[in-house]
């Protein structure tokens, strides 16, 4: 419970004071040191998780499930804090952003933080949407933080699109509460995930679909799956790059999260009817469009952040597609892909924002020559790109692998369009980086300083996932396995 | 077929005839009497009438016969619908040909021949109001109808006394259909009548004639029917509106105790509905004519939410 | 169910229902923006009423708490937002008519009808008086929706999205007697803080691109040429 409280508290603390803080040298470093704690707090929570089985009291709930997302969250805040704190005064410097900006942007990331763990950790689904409609909020003056009329006009249509879906999530809530209503006999325990989950072949099927359906659309914008997903290229492109790193490595996860806790309530609750699996074919559904269609897109993109949000929103249908399959072999990949994924993508972004540095533009026609200019960044682009694209031995490899074993064990006809699609994915990413990293650099280009320790500290970690996971990690989401769909893969 | 009933139901033609007048010579003292003046006396549309009466009726020598014949099928149009709604006494014979549709029907004959006289002279001003009068009522029907609609699917029928009786036997209910459907009659009423704000009853600008323009031809004996039928229509929407809506108060025998607390309520709410007509009047400003189909698709809007309230609020399923 | 049986209280909270799907077809074509915002705070105020009718109906005193807040937040205050932003954005006479009104009264009407088609099997028997409702607000909720979709102006999208906010509430309300204490509290301070940031934006969108007229926000296209 304590280990909790610190997770928790640590970044709510933070934010406070680095909204009253003013020098912004200092701020670079408390952020750095919130994070840190947040992320010693998460690890203990974990240990405690691994002891005890299950953290909860006081409306939280950690378990297996959300625990390594936790972990993960803080983790990769940490890095990408680490990152952001000389990146930041460099933007300032430039004139990008003001002073003000600069406070409103470490007090903003600090909160950001609070409202995914917030919504990583609760029991309440109340609280859960409140948590991510409170992490909407609290970047969407983050990713206009530049005042391009593209920041602003990105800005805006993350918060209206956003808005909107979480709105009709709010109406899925209500509708699931309702249900609720009839089943569990205290009406403030009625959205207690927790007395749901054992109560949930008591929820009356048709009210729980219909919820189900606005619970996906609206958590899905969030997710980022076609066709709700228009916010999300603008979003992580216009953003400063620390932003376009957590946006796309963590919240896309949290709200993924939160809508595999309502499936596992749908499917307990469609479990006598004739028509159990639909929830499932709903996720499979959205999940590969998403996969095609931003697998196709990938190639028109001219802009190189543009062009990996794609790669995120891809992602993230193949992940929403797994969940879907089911059963213990696609789950277990899910779960290893939300992670690996995760580390990746935050790199490749930390990446593309040094790339973008040094070409002084985000047009993929204009960067050029980056091995030659500046190696390190150049390599860790390049392997970056084979990491997301699946290339053995990195951790992505891994994880589709057990994807399309499951796909070819339960859906066979269905193998041949995800590998159709990856290798289209493929082909876009590197169609565009092949110049950017081997093409002749333009006169005057010049390497600058560019911390690689978060770039190179994820991307070693995602090539020993894909090498040897190690046996605490697979038991980990083996018990995670274990508690979405009821069986063991290990 | 006993004497009592009929002779209640003639008595109730010839007081919409009576009565039309002072209906609207109440609303124009209440006019004055808003704007500080005292104005013309509560009777004067009497004395209008029956100046016109007598006097002699000039007619030009392009009308056809339909021309002569017009004042006399509008005015037995419109007083043979008004006769059909119940003003004091809801059982009357004539309730069985009191059916909503067929009191559209019969005023959609009366304005038929009515802007059909009006272009038959060959005047630029008949043609005009007659144009713009059929916008108006094109427009203004199906919201009526939608109206009633929503009033019928309550009472389970089209026939005004059943609507009547339905809700005199339901007691004080609050239903929303019949909120919206008020509103959206009143609007239509205001616009199939010849008020402000769609039509001004007292111009003769031609920017803003829309009835009068289609009276501008007649003279005499004509033009006292013509505007006798126009007093004898507001009466009826009034005392559709009031009767619907309101029915408390309406007799419901044909004892004559039973009239006379019929006709005292029925006045009781004409004076008051007159009056809220006044004050609107004088509050409002006419709308441009190409404002009109705005402010009908306000009373459509209204009547269909009545209509879906009916259905999503008040009927389970 | 028919209507006559139903206490009178329980009859006024329907009427009151239908007045609220009124005030957001009002909303949806209302040109004059000030006009459309006092609309809004009537909508609120008119939600907050519902919500003590229920409670009185219901004997639910935590409900007398989340009709005050409703009331102080969507009535009163967020309309006094809007107001003096568009004072100071002098918006104050600003006319922007819909240019298809037609069309999008009459695809709201289908809304109205869709939500009730929808929520039907839903709440056959299962609630008391306030089941109808349900169908009305979220046909509320998709009006607003529908607000967002159509109107090209900053201040009236934001408006859409309030009206949506009190058509969620509404439901709450009708379907489960109000949500825990907690998450109402939770969802108003969202809501507060998405007024404030609203307000915020305004400024920078008007700063980049001179108006607020949202159609011309258009520079990140997928088929864009050189952009940033």
């Amino acid at each position: 419970m304590t280990a909790l409280l610190l997770t928790l508290l640590a970044p709510v603390a933070g934010a406070i004071v680095l909204a009253l803080l003013r020098s912004l040298a200092l701020a670079g470093w408390v952020n750095l040191a919130v994070s840190a704690t947040s992320l010693a707090g998460a690890a203990w929570l974990a240990w405690s998780v691994a002891l005890t089985g299950k953290v909860a009291g006081l409306g939280f709930r950690v378990d297996a499930f959300n625990v390594y997302l936790v972990v993960l969250t803080a983790f990769v805040g940490l890095t990408t804090a680490i990152f952001s704190r000389p990146y930041m005064r460099h933007v300032c410097a430039q004139g990008l952003t003001t002073e003000a900006g600069m406070r409103v942007y470490h007090a903003m990331y600090q909160a950001f933080m609070f409202t995914m763990l917030l919504a990583l950790t609760t029991d309440n689904l109340g609280v859960l949407w409140v948590a991510v409609e409170g992490a909407t909020l609290a970047t969407v003056l983050l990713v206009s933080l530049y005042r391009t009329p593209e920041a602003v006009e990105a800005a805006w249509k993350y918060f209206i699109l956003c808005g909107v879906g979480i709105a009709l999530a709010l109406f899925g809530t209500v509708l699931t509460y309702f249900a609720a209503q009839h089943v569990v006999a205290d009406p403030a325990a009625g959205l207690t995930w927790s007395a749901l989950y054992r109560q949930a072949g008591g929820l009356e099927p048709v009210v729980m679909s219909l919820a189900f359906v606005f619970l996906l659309v609206g958590y899905g914008t969030k997710v980022g799956l076609v066709p709700m997903h228009q916010w999300l290229p603008d979003a992580h492109s216009e953003g400063p790059t620390p932003m376009s790193a957590v946006l796309s490595g963590l919240l896309l996860n949290v709200a993924l999260y939160a809508v595999v806790r309502l499936k596992m309530l749908v499917d307990g609750s469609l479990a006598g009817t004739p028509n159990p699996h639909l929830a499932g074919y709903l996720l499979m559904g959205f999940g590969l469009i998403s996969f095609l269609v931003a697998g196709l897109f990938l190639h028109r993109q001219r802009d190189i952040k543009r062009m990996f949000s794609y790669s995120s929103i891809e992602h993230m249908g193949l992940m929403t597609f797994a969940f879907g399959l089911g059963g213990p072999l696609a789950t277990f990949g899910a779960l290893l892909h939300m992670l690996v994924h995760s580390l990746t993508k935050s790199a490749i972004f930390i990446t593309a924002g040094h790339a973008a540095h040094i070409a002084g533009t985000q047009s993929i026609d204009r960067i050029r020559g980056l091995i030659r200019t500046q190696p390190a960044v150049g390599w860790s682009l390049l392997l970056g790109v084979a990491a997301i694209a699946g290339f053995p031995p990195f951790g992505v490899f891994t994880s589709e692998f057990l994807l399309l074993t499951a796909t070819m064990k339960t859906q066979p006809w269905l193998t041949p369009v995800l590998l159709s699609g990856l290798a289209v994915a493929f082909a876009g990413l590197f169609r565009h980086l092949h110049p950017m990293v081997y093409g002749s650099a333009p006169e005057g280009q010049a390497p600058v300083q560019a911390n690689m320790v978060p770039i190179a500290v994820h991307l070693g970690l995602v090539l020993w996932l894909g090498l040897a996971i190690p046996g605490y990690l697979a038991h980990w989401l083996d018990r995670a396995t274990e508690l979405i769909t009821g069986s063991h893969l290990l | 077929m006993t004497a009592a009933p009929w002779g209640a139901a003639l008595l109730q033609a010839l007081l919409y005839a009576a009565l039309a007048p002072l209906l609207v010579g109440w609303v124009c003292k209440v006019k004055a009497l808003l704007q500080n003046r005292r104005g013309a006396p509560v009777l004067q549309p009497y004395r209008d009438l029956y100046k016109l009466l007598v006097k002699e009726a000039r007619v030009a020598h392009t009308a056809s016969p339909l021309f002569r014949a017009a004042p006399y099928i509008v005015f037995v149009a419109t007083w043979l619908a008004a006769a059909t709604v119940p003003l004091v006494a809801v059982d009357l014979p004539t309730a069985a040909i009191a059916d909503i549709i067929a009191l559209v029907g019969l005023l959609a004959l009366a304005r038929f021949f009515l802007a059909l006289a009006a272009m038959d002279v060959g005047t630029a001003f008949g043609g005009m109001g007659a144009s713009r009068e059929m916008l108006i009522s094109a427009l203004a029907e199906p919201a009526m109808l939608m109206a009633v609609f929503t009033l019928a699917m309550t009472a389970h029928s089209t026939n005004l006394a059943s609507v009547i009786d339905h809700q005199l036997a339901g007691g004080i209910v609050l239903r929303p259909s019949f909120l919206f459907a008020l509103g959206g009659l009143v609007l239509v009423a205001v616009a199939e009548t010849g008020r402000i704000p769609v039509d001004n009853p007292a111009t003769h600008l031609e920017l803003t004639m829309i009835h009068e323009a289609m009276l501008l031809e007649y003279s005499g004996r004509h033009l006292a029917l013509m505007e006798w039928a126009a007093q004898i229509k507001l009466l009826l929407y009034g005392a559709l509106i009031s009767n619907i809506f309101f029915p408390w108060g309406i007799g419901r025998s044909f004892a004559p105790a039973g009239l006379a607390l019929g006709l005292a309520a029925v006045m009781l709410k004409l004076l008051m509905l007159g009056a809220a007509l006044a004050v609107a009047e004088t509050v409002l400003a006419k709308m441009r004519l190409f404002r009109a189909p705005a402010f009908l698709n306000l009373a459509l809007l209204l009547a269909l939410l009545g209509l879906l309230s009916h259905v999503i609020l008040e009927v389970g399923t | 169910m028919s209507l006559t049986p139903l206490p009178l209280l329980q009859q006024l909270v329907l009427v009151l229902a239908a007045i609220v799907l009124l005030t957001s077809f009002v909303l949806l074509a209302q040109a004059r923006l000030v006009s459309a915002i006092h609309v809004f705070a009537w909508q609120g105020a008119l939600v907050a009423a519902v919500t003590t009718l229920v409670a009185a109906a219901g004997a639910s005193p935590h409900l007398y708490f989340s009709a005050l807040l409703t009331l102080v937040l969507k009535a009163l205050l967020i309309p006094w937002m809007l107001h003096r932003l568009a004072r100071r954005l002098e918006l104050d006479r600003h006319v922007e008519t819909l240019r298809w009104p037609t069309l999008v009264i009459m695809a709201a009407v289908a809304l109205v009808i869709f939500s009730y088609w929808l929520v039907l099997p839903m709440v056959q028997e299962r609630l008391a008086f306030t089941r109808n409702i349900v169908a009305v607000s979220l046909a509320v909720v998709l009006i607003g929706l529908l607000m967002m979709v159509f109107r090209q102006q900053a201040v009236a999208q934001v408006l859409g999205f309030m009206s949506m906010e009190n058509g969620l509430f509404l439901a709450a309300v009708s379907a489960t007697a109000g949500m825990p204490l907690v998450v109402e509290l939770g969802v108003a301070f969202d809501v507060l803080v998405a007024m404030v940031l609203f307000g915020v934006f305004f400024f920078q969108i008007r700063e980049s691109i001179e108006s607020l007229d949202v159609d011309r926000l258009n520079r990140l296209k997928e088929t864009a040429e050189e952009g940033e």
